[in-house]
């Protein structure tokens, strides 16, 4: 495959996986063309199934390759594209960045997710806001912490591209961003910033007329 | 930070396994747990991911509470669900281990994952790749001197 053939982004409007992967490919400038899955329709075409075996968005082809997982995706593009870098040089801040990440990646979107709250059924909205408020009361207290201008220190990075998604969330769900000022804070000044807005469901292929920004 | 695992290094306090992990590996000499390769490296990333974020919040303590009587279907689904996806994507990855010849932060995840597995009854004749790499696996020696069996907390009648 040629080196210079787009990446191809497996995505869904509303997937807070998927918007981090195209937060990340707008903070580097870089171009690609998505496929859209709708994962309530779509979920068991055979042709997903082979690009992404876990019939989750988002997968990525990119450089002769196939990944999913998101945070993987945006490392890799970080460490392979030149531009402002997702993650800082520190390793102590760069530790934090991940820490952060995955307070959200792991301790919280996978218990709210699609495929999780069809199991859970007519529970699902209490179910979800437990989980993010239980997983925010953690984050806020961290971010106190670390957060400049932006979550750790005063440079946008991978932690900013999970948290955005992840309040976006939070707010369908109903829950209370009162209780989280920094993270409030956070969020209304990163959705001020072009890869956040050109990225938000809102604004997709897929996105529902009734939802288009 | 009412976590585990929650470290203490160099001043600082981190939670989240996977940021120690890559934390320790970046600040520490010894066998690099990543490899050099940046496609190499973004594999080992995804499958650790496809485990700490897509399989093990599913399971865990907290959540199985939360599930009550079903529990263990609950986990079995998820593992199942996890390790469905992870054997093709290991056969394409993996050498001696999961990904090429190299121990990596992927087999760090792995094992503990499968013990997990085994625990809920999972049946692992399934993910004849996923046995393979563990046997490999608890066979080296960071493997078995941090196995549940083997810690200051483990109680008397679950030690090696």
């Amino acid at each position: 495959m040629a080196a210079n053939t787009k990446p191809v982004l497996h995505g869904y409007f509303r997937s807070s996986c998927s918007w981090r992967v195209r937060i990340a490919f707008a903070l580097k400038g870089i171009e690609y063309d998505q496929v859209t899955v709708n994962l309530i329709k779509d979920g068991g075409q055979q042709e997903f199934q082979s690009v992404n075996p876990m019939q989750q968005v988002p997968a990525v082809e990119i450089d002769g390759i196939t990944l999913c997982q998101s945070l993987a995706v945006i490392q890799y593009v970080d460490e392979t594209r030149p531009g402002a870098k997702l993650l800082p040089a520190d390793p102590k801040k760069r530790a934090q960045v991940r820490m952060i990440s995955d307070l959200i990646a792991s301790g919280i979107q996978p218990l709210q997710n699609l495929y999780v709250i069809q199991k859970i059924g007519a529970d699902k909205v209490q179910w979800s806001q437990h989980f993010i408020d239980r997983g925010f009361k953690a984050l806020e207290p961290i971010l106190k912490q670390t957060a400049g201008k932006y979550c750790v220190g005063d440079e946008i990075s991978m932690a900013d591209i999970c948290l955005v998604p992840q309040v976006y969330n939070a707010e369908r769900f109903k829950v209370n961003m009162d209780q989280y000022p920094t993270i409030k804070r956070l969020n209304q000044t990163l959705l001020e910033i072009e890869a956040f807005k050109v990225s938000h469901p809102s604004n997709q292929p897929d996105t529902p007329a009734d939802m288009s920004a | 930070m009412q976590q585990v695992p929650a470290v203490e290094i160099d001043g600082i306090t981190l939670c989240q396994s996977l940021a120690v992990i890559q934390y320790v590996d970046e600040t520490r000499p010894g066998a690099k747990l990543l490899p050099a390769d940046p496609k190499k490296r973004a594999q080992v990333r995804m499958i650790s991911d496809l485990i700490a974020s897509g399989i093990q919040p599913l399971q865990n303590l907290y959540v199985i509470q939360k599930i009550g009587a079903d529990k263990v279907q609950w986990s079995q689904h998820f593992i199942d669900r996890g390790f469905k996806a992870l054997e093709p994507i290991l056969k394409q990855t993996a050498g001696k281990y999961c990904v090429g010849d190299e121990i990596s932060m992927a087999d760090i995840c792995l094992v503990p994952q499968v013990y997990n597995a085994e625990r809920f009854k999972v049946n692992m004749d399934q993910y004849p790749t996923i046995k393979r790499l563990n046997q490999t696996l608890l066979e080296i020696e960071a493997f078995k001197v941090s196995h549940p069996s083997n810690q200051p907390d483990t109680p008397a009648d679950m030690s090696a």
